[in-house]
């Protein structure tokens, strides 16, 4: 490829990005409510699922603790929402995950495989059980009311979580930072030979991403006027965004993007009419993407694109 | 005094029957086959839904309904992992991605079992009385059923045991488990032993499923509770050793029975708090190599 068509690519990309983010932000002055929500959803979702590709994605380490990173965003800003402006309560949030995924990170980073996996999934069940028995017994109330945010505000703070997001992914993944997390994921062994800080970088890489999703609960939680911890933490926050990014691709940043779009719309579409089998659905995409997508779509759509294009060059 | 701590001691066990059985089976699916199955309470689910179904549609005894459950869930098992996961671990190009695509794609598993249910059955809490009266244990009141429900288990686990360790077939899955590559190269018919482990652990998780059937209220979404159990017993037994899930399970009954003998609504607060420290401290287990 000539660098002259490179950069004529990357200008038109960059033109794409940039109509659809214009498309975007003025979608509150010409679609319906319900479009708005429907869009805030389906940012929801592209953040955390993109979140979760910015750590496990290179790592290679499959952490199902998202649920509990997005529920302590929930929680701070149903318990500050009403004394902080909402920039600050999002911060909070943001911190408040951040905080709780340095401290897992640096317990957790050393465990292999499963076992990383089993501790942050009872990571999520063991918080919500806690703050459960908490409220229960100690505070004698279970669940909070949040402050009601206006919907297109939502919209705009979640939109403008994902592009910080989208470009903070952008930036590590073209940077040393980047690459040191790519050759830990290959071998971490050899990596650490070579000078890289494996673990730190591990425990910081997880907070980043946590940061992003208690940023989302943070500004998600007025989607719910009350929550009680079955809602702040459903496990489901943490299968979700995994099979979304490896539907998608894990491997470019737009794979888990469109994984999560395509899935909420569908969320949106069928949940309300067809519940049950909503998740029958949901289940058997994700048998097949796994058995036959090892790529996911983006995977899918470039080997048929490579095969389409050498078959029309043997043609010629 | 001596009383109340024969009480907890008592329903710890009985508690912690259940457990093992639930257990013995995920630590043969993980242990051997390398499939972490999220989706081992579904199995729990279906046996308890099966025996439910036969006993309220067609009065057949619960305890005889093992003899159903156990066969129908062996050969959901074995369907699946010859469908699934054999192709799976051919063609993952290491053993570690096996372990993840497999647990990934049992979470698929777990919301097709779980909503296929639902249609099936419907979402509400089921339960039905079998054996619901109590007896004397040296001065402590339990229900018969549960007692039984121990009985059972202990004796499952027992020959669940003696077949691992005496038969042929044992020793091929025992084989599996240490080297599956020098197994199938001294001749196990590896696809097809894995297969069977599979199976077996579904036909636990069914037979444990029957059992709970008998003492609690079961409803479709009840797995996921269960997995976790499961997963925190053969944490604490050791991953992959069956002796270890039993007391494993019988250990974690007895913490849980302490637990809510002090404080009621803490006792799953404090088996995730002795998993993660497990997993954090001794990851390997009190039997684990």
């Amino acid at each position: 490829m000539g660098i002259g068509k490179k950069t004529s690519k990357n200008a038109f990309v960059f033109g794409l990005v940039l109509l659809i983010l214009i498309l975007l932000a003025a979608a509150p002055l010409y679609a319906s409510l319900y479009t708005v929500i429907l869009l805030t959803s389906i940012l929801m979702y592209v953040t955390i699922a993109v979140s979760w590709t910015l750590f496990s994605g290179p790592t290679g380490y499959i952490s199902l603790a998202s649920a509990a990173f997005f529920g302590a965003g929930i929680y701070t800003s149903a318990i500050v929402g009403r004394t902080f402006p909402l920039p600050l309560v999002i911060v909070l949030g943001a911190l408040v995950s951040f905080c709780l995924a340095i401290l897992v990170g640096s317990l957790t980073l050393r465990l292999k495989g499963i076992y990383f996996v089993m501790f942050t999934f009872g990571l999520v069940e063991l918080l919500l059980h806690f703050i459960l028995w908490w409220e229960v017994n100690i505070t004698g109330t279970t669940g909070r009311v949040v402050p009601a945010v206006a919907n297109t505000t939502v919209f705009y703070t979640m939109l403008m979580i994902l592009v910080l997001l989208m470009l903070t992914a952008f930036f590590i993944r073209h940077s040393r930072f980047g690459l040191a997390l790519q050759s830990v994921g290959e071998n971490e062994e050899a990596a650490s030979h070579s000078g890289v800080h494996v673990t730190a970088l591990k425990i910081i890489i997880y907070g980043v991403s946590a940061l992003f999703m208690g940023a989302a609960g943070a500004s998600m939680a007025a989607r719910w006027t009350y929550i009680d911890p079955t809602i702040a933490f459903n496990p489901l926050i943490s299968f979700m965004p995994v099979l979304m990014a490896i539907f998608g691709g894990i491997r470019p940043l737009y794979g888990p993007l469109i994984g999560a779009a395509i899935f909420t719309y569908l969320e949106q579409f069928l949940i309300t009419r067809f519940p049950y089998y909503y998740m029958l659905i949901f289940g058997i995409i994700m048998v097949v993407a796994i058995l036959y997508m090892p790529d996911g779509l983006i995977g899918l759509a470039q080997r048929v694109w490579q095969k389409s294009s050498r078959r029309k060059h043997a043609d010629t | 005094m001596m009383i109340t701590i024969l009480n907890i001691v008592i329903s710890g066990l009985l508690l912690g029957g259940i457990y093992a059985v639930t257990a013995v089976g995920l630590s043969l699916q993980y242990g051997v086959a390398r499939v972490l199955n999220v989706g081992h309470g579904e199995f729990i689910m279906l046996g308890a839904f099966i025996t439910w179904s036969c006993f309220t549609l067609l009065g057949i005894n619960p305890l005889l309904s093992l003899v159903i459950c156990g066969p129908v869930l062996f050969i959901v098992g074995f369907v699946l992992y010859r469908t699934l996961f054999t192709r799976m671990r051919i063609s993952s190009p290491t053993p570690g991605a096996f372990e993840g695509n497999s647990m990934l794609a049992c979470f698929g598993l777990l919301f097709i079992i779980q909503n296929v249910a639902i249609l099936i059955w419907g979402a509400d809490i089921k339960r039905y009385s079998y054996l619901a009266f109590s007896v004397d244990v040296w001065g402590a009141k339990f229900a018969a059923n549960r007692l039984i429900t121990l009985g059972f288990a202990l004796v499952i686990c027992l020959v669940f045991y003696v077949f691992l360790a005496g038969t042929r077939l044992g020793k091929a899955i025992r084989a599996a488990a240490q080297d599956p590559d020098a197994a199938g190269l001294m001749g196990v018919r590896i696809n097809r032993v894995l297969a069977v482990c599979f199976g077996l652990g579904a036909l636990m998780a069914g037979l444990g499923g029957a059992l709970i059937s008998m003492c609690y209220e079961i409803q479709p979404t009840m797995g996921l509770e269960y997995t976790m159990i499961a997963l925190i017993v053969i944490v604490l037994g050791g991953l992959g050793s069956i002796p270890g899930s039993l007391i494993g399970g019988l250990i974690l009954g007895l913490i849980g029975s302490i637990v809510t003998h002090i404080e009621p609504g803490l006792s799953l607060v404090a088996y995730y708090v002795i998993f993660m420290v497990l997993l954090l401290a001794k990851p390997t287990g009190i039997l684990g190599r």
